[in-house]
């Protein structure tokens, strides 16, 4: 069980950095809106983990994303952020059922799972676009780019959750 | 001492965050300022390798479309050959001395990622250090300039587009000799910024902008846009100019990289002029 749980996850971890490197990275649906689906490796990871490998994991996986796209260190202070406070997001969304610890994302409810994905998603938008505009001055920019990826990446996230759900 | 460990042990999460995020920061500052960053750049060995096996299957989407750039290229420079001894061309036109001329040495190359809806653009080629290119050498098109090379590893090269808000371009208006610098403003991947223009320019619409060559990367008369209009700064001094680019920065594939024979003659000759 724990065996396959890690396979799984490595897996998870390497599709989801080329498919953002090498897909939705190049969407740019009008003009300039990309999404950035890959954050679903934070979304789903298995809750009763260790949070330091956690958190270790998910500044990989921003670091890789950010050395595809060239952007610094954007997604990867994004990525550290949420794995931060996913557990108070966790507990905000889900309520008794995180308290218990026995949260399994196929089973939750459908709209406390998109209020969980879209939380993370907007918190780490606003970050990814702040740095990389890194311009006060610019701030409709930065909230409008937070808005519209925001909205594509949720309604992606939550498909591909729907297809990737193994009902058991 | 007991209580210290006990502390980071009690907080080892938090501080852990701490750090990457520090780590994460950093390295955005990194690639804010000028200077290059040296290892997160997707002109490694790693990225490059990915980006080339990928577009080595999509390449074959656009041939139609690439093949009809060729021929149109094809058509200009037979065009050029044989009105050689035409009076109107003479060696003092633009075009000539990047091309016959042998202070510039051209080199093809293939880009293989390109980005342009982000504020701070950055395209890869598959030529690197193996193929003799370096940092600082131009990259075009047949129909105009792409942007400058600012990293490379043994067999990529990463380019920083003109659409990135770092860019700093030299250009001129075609018909006189005021220059002005080329900038992106990070709102449309079509419409870049000449500043600093002189008021006592002939600015008109629809004029073309070329390269300015007061730098030692790009040579005299590349083409990059048209006006498409232009307002007075709050000066009243200097006009600020949008360039409709003729390069289609979305649709991108084989470039040219120029480099510069003369560029570190160059370079030695204004050097000690910088630190007086």
């Amino acid at each position: 069980m724990n065996n396959s749980l890690t396979i799984n996850s490595i897996l998870r971890f390497i599709v989801l950095i080329l498919a953002q490197a090498l897909v939705f990275n190049n969407i740019n649906f009008i003009g300039s809106v990309n999404p950035y689906p890959y954050i679903l490796f934070i979304l789903l990871f298995p809750v009763n983990n260790n949070r330091t490998l956690f958190i270790f994991l998910s500044f990989m996986l921003g670091l890789f994303v950010d050395i595809f796209s060239d952007s610094g260190g954007v997604n990867a202070a994004a990525c550290v952020t949420i794995a931060f406070i996913r557990p108070a997001v966790l507990k905000f969304a889900f309520g008794m059922i995180y308290e218990h610890q026995i949260i399994k994302f196929n089973n939750t409810e459908f709209g406390n799972r998109v209020i969980y994905f879209s939380i993370l998603t907007f918190i780490h938008h606003l970050i990814v676009f702040t740095m990389e505009v890194f311009n006060i001055s610019s701030i409709i920019l930065i909230l409008q780019k937070t808005l519209f990826s925001g909205i594509f990446t949720i309604l992606l996230c939550v498909l591909i959750s729907i297809l990737f759900s193994n009902k058991d | 001492m007991q209580q210290i460990i006990n502390f980071v042990i009690r907080n080892k999460t938090t501080l852990l965050f701490l750090l990457l995020f520090v780590i994460a920061f950093g390295l955005t500052i990194q690639s804010h300022s000028y200077h290059r960053s040296k290892f997160i750049n997707s002109a490694n060995f790693l990225t490059g390798g990915i980006y080339e096996s990928a577009n080595n299957i999509m390449a074959y989407f656009g041939l139609r479309e690439q093949n009809n750039i060729l021929v149109e290229e094809n058509r200009q420079l037979r065009a050029l050959v044989y009105n050689r001894g035409d009076s109107t061309i003479t060696s003092t036109t633009s075009t000539d001395s990047i091309f016959s001329n042998g202070r510039y040495r051209m080199r093809s190359a293939k880009v293989i990622n390109n980005n342009y809806s982000a504020t701070k653009n950055y395209l890869t080629i598959n030529r690197g250090e193996k193929h003799g290119v370096k940092e600082d050498f131009g990259v075009m098109t047949s129909k105009g300039i792409v942007g400058i090379i600012d990293n490379t590893s043994n067999g990529y090269a990463r380019i920083l587009s003109i659409l990135n808000t770092k860019s700093r371009i030299n250009a001129q208006l075609k018909t006189s000799n005021h220059i002005g610098s080329l900038e992106w403003n990070g709102e449309s991947s079509e419409i870049v910024q000449l500043s600093d223009i002189s008021k006592f320019a002939p600015v008109k619409q629809g004029d073309t902008i070329v390269t300015g060559g007061q730098s030692s990367i790009f040579p005299k008369g590349i083409p990059i846009g048209s006006i498409e209009d232009f307002t007075l700064d709050v000066g009243g001094d200097t006009y600020t100019v949008n360039v409709r680019l003729f390069n289609d920065m979305t649709n991108l594939s084989h470039v040219y990289i120029i480099e510069n024979l003369d560029a570190e003659e160059i370079k030695l000759l204004e050097n000690p002029i910088d630190e007086q």
